[in-house]
C-alpha cells in the first residue's frame, strides 16, 4: 500500500527533512511512525498526502507514482486517504453532523446515503447522538473522534494519522489507538505518527524510527 | 483500491442522470448556502451592495435621462424644413412645376410656395415696415418654396443630401437649411452618449473592484475552511463555488438597488418633468426603464458580480495550500 524507495525531502531552506528512506506497508497493516520532534515524521506524512513533494526517490500508494499525480488529480488522489491531525482541522462553525459529512459532500454523494455513512461514523467512533453539537462544546478527545470519523467516513484504505493522541491523557489516547485497531482489523492500512513510545510499547505493531530524517529502525512484533 | 488507479470519485459513479441530479442539486444548496452566509452579516452585505447599486445607478439613470433627451428632440426633427429661393426671373407657372416636381421625391412630405407677392405681404403684416415697403418701386422679394421632408429623411445625413439635390434645379437661387441648431443637438447628445459610456465603463471597473476585494476578504476569513476542504479532497472547482455564488447575490442585490435607485429619482423627477412640459404644451411623458433595460441592468450587474469573484478566487485561492 505504501512503499518509500531511496526518498528524500530537502526543502528550499536547504533543510533535509528526510533523507533516503525506504520502506514498504502491505495494505491492512497498522504501524507506528515514531522520533522525536523534527525527526522527520510530519514530512513523511505529507508526502504520502501529496501536501508535499519528494525531492528524490520515489513514493508508491497503492501501486501509484505520486510523482505522476497533476496537482489537478491531487484532490481526487486525497479522497482515498483519511487523514487524521493532531489540531483536528474541524470547521468549528459547522455541526459535527456537518463536519464529517463533508467528505461526502466534496465527492458528491447523495443526501439520503450521507445521512446513513455519518451516522455509522459516528457510531464507530461512539458520538452518536452528539451530530447537532458544535465542535466547540465537546471535549478534546471527543473532538479527536470527530477528526476520525471524518477521516473514515468515506472508507478511504488507507488512515494517516499526526500525533492523534498529542493533547489527550494516556486513557483517552488508549481509546483513540483502539478504534485506529479496529478499522485495522477490517483491512485499512493505518500509520499512526506519534513520540507517544509509552503507549506504542504495549501494542503489538510495527514500529518505524526516524531520527535525523532517516529510519534508524523497523521493529515489527509479529515477524 | 484493489486495481492500480484510485477510485476517480465515487459521487459520480452512479447513472449520468443519478449524478445530474446530485450535481444540480449541489448547484442550488450552494447558491442557497451562499445566500445564508451573507444574509448573517446583512449591514456588511448591504454596504457592499449598496455600492454597487450606487455605482450602475450612475450610468443607468444617464442612460435615461439621454433616451428622453433623444424622444424629446425626435418631435423637432419635424421643424427641419428647407427654404428654396427663386431666382427673380422665376415666374409663377415655373414655380408652381418645379414645387409638383418636388412634392413626387419620396424625401418630400410637403412643399408650399410663397409667391413673391405673398412673400411682400407677409413681410408688410409682420415686419412693421410696411409704409417703408410703399416707397419702393418694386417687390424687392425673391418667391420661396418651403419644403418639409419626411420623418425618415429628417436626420441631418439626409436633409443635407436633399438639400444638394434640390440646390441644383435651374430655378433656385439659394438653398437654405434651417437646423444648424438640430445638427449641434445631436452632436451634443453623440458627446454625452460617449460620455455616458465611459463613464459605465469606468464604473463597472469599480464594481468588479469592489466585488473582488469583498471576495477576496471573505476568502482570507475563510482561510481555515478552505484548507480543510484541500486536506479532504475538494477540488479546486467545489471550494471556488460558495464564492462565486456569493459574487452572483452581490450582483444581483446590487443591479436590483440599481434599479430601485433610478426608479425613484425618476418618480422624484417625473412632477416638475410634467410641470415643465405643460408650460410648454408639449406631450412629452418621461419615459422609464423598460423591461429590456432593466434585464440588462441586472443581467450586466450578476455578470460582473460573478467576474469579479472569478477574479479575486482564482487569485487567491490558489495561494492557500495545507501545510
Amino acid at each position: 500500500m505504501i512503499r518509500f524507495t531511496h526518498t528524500s525531502k530537502r526543502y528550499p531552506s536547504g533543510f533535509d527533512a528526510l533523507q533516503n528512506v525506504s520502506f514498504h506497508m502491505p495494505a491492512g497493516q497498522m504501524a507506528f511512525l515514531t522520533g522525536h520532534s523534527g525527526a522527520g515524521k510530519s514530512s513523511l506524512l505529507k508526502l504520502i498526502a501529496l501536501l508535499e513533494r519528494s525531492s528524490r526517490g520515489q513514493v508508491l500508494i497503492n501501486g501509484q507514482n505520486l510523482a505522476k499525480i497533476s496537482r489537478r488529480r491531487i484532490p481526487y488522489f486525497r479522497r482515498n486517504i483519511g487523514i487524521i491531525f493532531q489540531d483536528h482541522q474541524l470547521l468549528f462553525d459547522r455541526t459535527v453532523y456537518d463536519n464529517v459529512a463533508l467528505p461526502l459532500i466534496i465527492a458528491g454523494y447523495p443526501r439520503r446515503e450521507i445521512g446513513k455513512r455519518v451516522r455509522a461514523a459516528l457510531d464507530k467512533v461512539g458520538l452518536l447522538g452528539k451530530e447537532r453539537k458544535y465542535p466547540i462544546t465537546l471535549s478534546g478527545g471527543e473532538q479527536q473522534r470527530v477528526g476520525i470519523a471524518r477521516a473514515v467516513v468515506n472508507k478511504p484504505p488507507l488512515l494517516l494519522a499526526d500525533e492523534p493522541t498529542g493533547n489527550l491523557d494516556p486513557e483517552l489516547s488508549r481509546d483513540i489507538m483502539h478504534i485506529f485497531e479496529e478499522f485495522s482489523q477490517v483491512g485499512v492500512t493505518v500509520l499512526v505518527a506519534t513520540h507517544d513510545l509509552a503507549l506504542i510499547h504495549t501494542l503489538p505493531y510495527r514500529v518505524l524510527t526516524l531520527k535525523g530524517g532517516q529510519l534508524v529502525n523497523d521493529t515489527d512484533p509479529s515477524e | 483500491m484493489a486495481s492500480g488507479a484510485p477510485s476517480r470519485d465515487i459521487g459520480l459513479r452512479r447513472g449520468p442522470l443519478t449524478a445530474l441530479r446530485v450535481y444540480l442539486l449541489r448547484h442550488l444548496q450552494v447558491l442557497f448556502y451562499s445566500l445564508g452566509v451573507l444574509s448573517r452579516s446583512p449591514f456588511a452585505t448591504l454596504m457592499t451592495t449598496a455600492v454597487i447599486g450606487i455605482a450602475l445607478a450612475l450610468p443607468s439613470g444617464l442612460h435615461v435621462v439621454l433616451k428622453n433627451a433623444q424622444q424629446l428632440s425626435g418631435g423637432w426633427d419635424g421643424a427641419a424644413q428647407i427654404s428654396l429661393f427663386l431666382k427673380r426671373t422665376v415666374q409663377d407657372d415655373e414655380a408652381s412645376r418645379l414645387a409638383r416636381q418636388i412634392q413626387k421625391l419620396p424625401e418630400v412630405a410637403n412643399v408650399s410656395y410663397i409667391s413673391r407677392r405673398e412673400a411682400l405681404q407677409e413681410f408688410q403684416r409682420l415686419s412693421g415696415f410696411g409704409d417703408a415697403l410703399e416707397a419702393l418701386k418694386d417687390n424687392p422679394l425673391p418667391s420661396v418654396l418651403v419644403i418639409h421632408p419626411t420623418p425618415a429623411a429628417s436626420t441631418p445625413a439626409a436633409t443635407e443630401k436633399l438639400l444638394h439635390r434640390l440646390k441644383d434645379y435651374p430655378p433656385v437661387d439659394i438653398a437654405q437649411l434651417d437646423m444648424q441648431w438640430v445638427k449641434r443637438l445631436y452632436v451634443i447628445m453623440e458627446l454625452v452618449r460617449r460620455g455616458v459610456v465611459v463613464l459605465a465603463a469606468l464604473l463597472a471597473l469599480a464594481v468588479l473592484l469592489v466585488v473582488g476585494n469583498t471576495i477576496r476578504l471573505a476568502i482570507q476569513n475563510r482561510r481555515d475552511e478552505i484548507v480543510v476542504m484541500k486536506l479532504i479532497g475538494g477540488t479546486d472547482a467545489f471550494i471556488r463555488r460558495p464564492f462565486l455564488y456569493t459574487g452572483f447575490w452581490y450582483g444581483l442585490f446590487g443591479g436590483v438597488i440599481a434599479w430601485l435607485l433610478v426608479s425613484l429619482s425618476l418618480t422624484i423627477l417625473s412632477d416638475p418633468v410634467e410641470r415643465l412640459t405643460g408650460l410648454y404644451q408639449s406631450q412629452f411623458e418621461l419615459s422609464g426603464l423598460d423591461a429590456a433595460t432593466t434585464g440588462i441592468l441586472i443581467g450586466t450587474s450578476i455578470l460582473l458580480g460573478l467576474t469579479g469573484s472569478w477574479l479575486a478566487v482564482g487569485r487567491h485561492l490558489r495561494d492557500i495550500e495545507p501545510t
